[in-house]
């Protein structure tokens, strides 16, 4: 026995697919081109797996922007938002947001990691309850099992699961914290919100609802699934990330609770970490001010999503249920996957494997996710990498 | 509300199509190291316990669960 023997799983794959000469994880982007093309693992690709929904990597605005912050305020702030890490970027941006979502409060986090960990582990404790959809982000899961409460899932987006986990918490609703995502990363699929709406305002609880793969997609503002839904009022706490749609990193959390402005200083994902540099918060803030200017481009990007999605369809592969700027293809054979995923490679197309147990099911997944920047000629090319492959294949069992 | 017997004997239906081939189930049998399940099928095991006894099952107990005697015991000190 040693520390070492929980590991072996995850050895033994890497073995394997360093055997059969593929390293899908943590491929090496060994130039980045542009929003859509790099070289990856010496090929030439079109990124079809990058989460750059909007396409703004490498807008000049935001470019511009973080130089000038790079130059006049340094490389980073080296401290917390508690100490010496809040510059007047941080407040800046915090305000912005809370505009963008029509919320009184918001916070900003170094990660959308740390924003959905840190919420999700510190606004219920122990006593509390939590009750979380299935297929929640391990950012998510991560958080509530650091809270302290008592932790129930429902089952993925069955909202009569979820209306039967309320009732049986009879009175202790009042301590409850929902959480669910609007759209889901892995296969793209969106919360029925409005009807979990409606059965959180009939049960009681708080609802916290993360927008990572959803802001600047859906709604008219592009405030995502909530203002799609026309559910906003029912949302108590809106998180999500900078390092999708706003091509950055770092994250938020905005809400109409003013208590929020003291629980900031009860995150430990906020206070024990530095805070954002001031180049990052300061591209965030001119692609978050872009994507309300432009929204052809989450035009782009649905045209994108229905050509692509209709495209792998019509090939016969297994997709997502919805149709969503993120596009998977469902296979039942992992070793299919992983020897797809490499010829996809060499066909120009870079997509995310996502094996068990990060994929919802004992499936894997090759999961693209589209962007605004892409032409309707790359989007063409990507279908064309798949259409070399047999989709037969993906639907036969395991063996 | 049902007692350990009641869980273990529900416990051991659902668990069965679960297990490696050719195991004999018992009390002690280990979920994981011994009768082979993922974490995925962990969960699924859970969701139609949770859907025979109509109840819900925090995944706090879970770290506190080796064996299906440990399951059983949990669901009745859960039921109680």
């Amino acid at each position: 026995m040693s520390l070492f023997d929980k590991f072996k799983p995850i050895i033994d794959i890497r073995a394997e697919l360093d055997k059969v000469g593929v390293m899908p994880f943590g491929a090496v982007t060994e130039k980045i081109l542009s929003p859509t093309e790099a070289i990856v693992n010496g090929q030439k690709v079109i990124l079809a797996g990058t989460n750059n929904y909007l396409g703004l990597t490498f807008e000049p605005e935001c470019i511009r922007a973080a130089q000038q912050a790079l130059a006049e305020q340094g490389t980073g702030t080296t401290g917390s938002r508690m100490a010496n890490g809040t510059f007047a970027g941080h407040v800046a941006l915090e305000q912005e947001l809370a505009a963008f979502f029509a919320k009184r409060h918001c916070v900003v986090f170094s990660t959308g990691y740390a924003a959905t960990m840190g919420m999700g582990s510190t606004l219920a404790g122990p006593g509390d309850v939590i009750v979380l959809d299935a297929d929640s982000h391990a950012s998510i899961y991560d958080g509530v099992r650091l809270s302290g409460a008592e932790v129930v899932r429902f089952k993925h987006n069955d909202v009569a699961d979820l209306e039967k986990r309320l009732r049986r918490l009879g009175e202790r609703t009042a301590n409850t914290l929902i959480i669910v995502e609007g759209i889901y990363s892995m296969l793209g699929d969106q919360a029925p919100l409005a009807d979990i709406a409606a059965v959180k305002n009939r049960y009681g609880g708080l609802l916290m609802v993360d927008e990572a793969h959803s802001l600047g997609m859906l709604g008219a503002h592009g405030r995502g699934v909530a203002e799609a839904a026309g559910v906003e009022a029912a949302v108590d706490f809106t998180v999500g990330t900078f390092s999708k749609s706003l091509g950055a990193i770092g994250g938020y959390c905005a809400s109409n609770h003013p208590e929020l402005e003291a629980i900031r200083f009860a995150i430990r994902s906020y206070i024990f970490t530095a805070s954002p540099s001031p180049a990052v918060i300061a591209s965030t803030r001119v692609a978050l001010r872009l994507m309300q200017e432009r929204p052809q481009l989450r035009d782009r990007l649905w045209s994108n999503a229905r050509r692509l999605y209709a495209g792998l369809k019509e090939l016969g592969f297994q997709v997502s249920p919805q149709v969503s700027p993120v596009v998977a293809v469902t296979i039942k054979d992992r070793d299919q996957a992983i020897a797809w995923w490499s010829q996809l490679l060499h066909h120009g197309a870079y997509v995310n494997l996502v094996m068990p147990p990060a994929s919802p099911t004992t499936d894997s997944l090759l999961r693209c996710s589209v962007s605004a920047a892409h032409s309707d000629a790359q989007i063409d090319s990507i279908i064309d990498a798949f259409a070399g492959l047999n989709p037969a294949a993906a639907h036969e069992a395991s063996h | 509300m049902p007692d350990y017997n009641e869980f273990l004997e529900r416990i051991f239906a659902i668990v069965k199509p679960f297990a490696k081939q050719g195991i004999i189930l018992n009390e002690k049998s280990e979920l994981v190291t011994e009768l082979g399940l993922t974490s995925l099928q962990v969960m699924e095991l859970i969701e139609q316990i949770e859907d025979h006894f109509d109840m819900s099952i925090p995944l706090n107990i879970l770290p506190d669960i080796r064996t299906i005697h440990d399951l059983a015991q949990q669901l009745e000190k859960l039921s109680q």
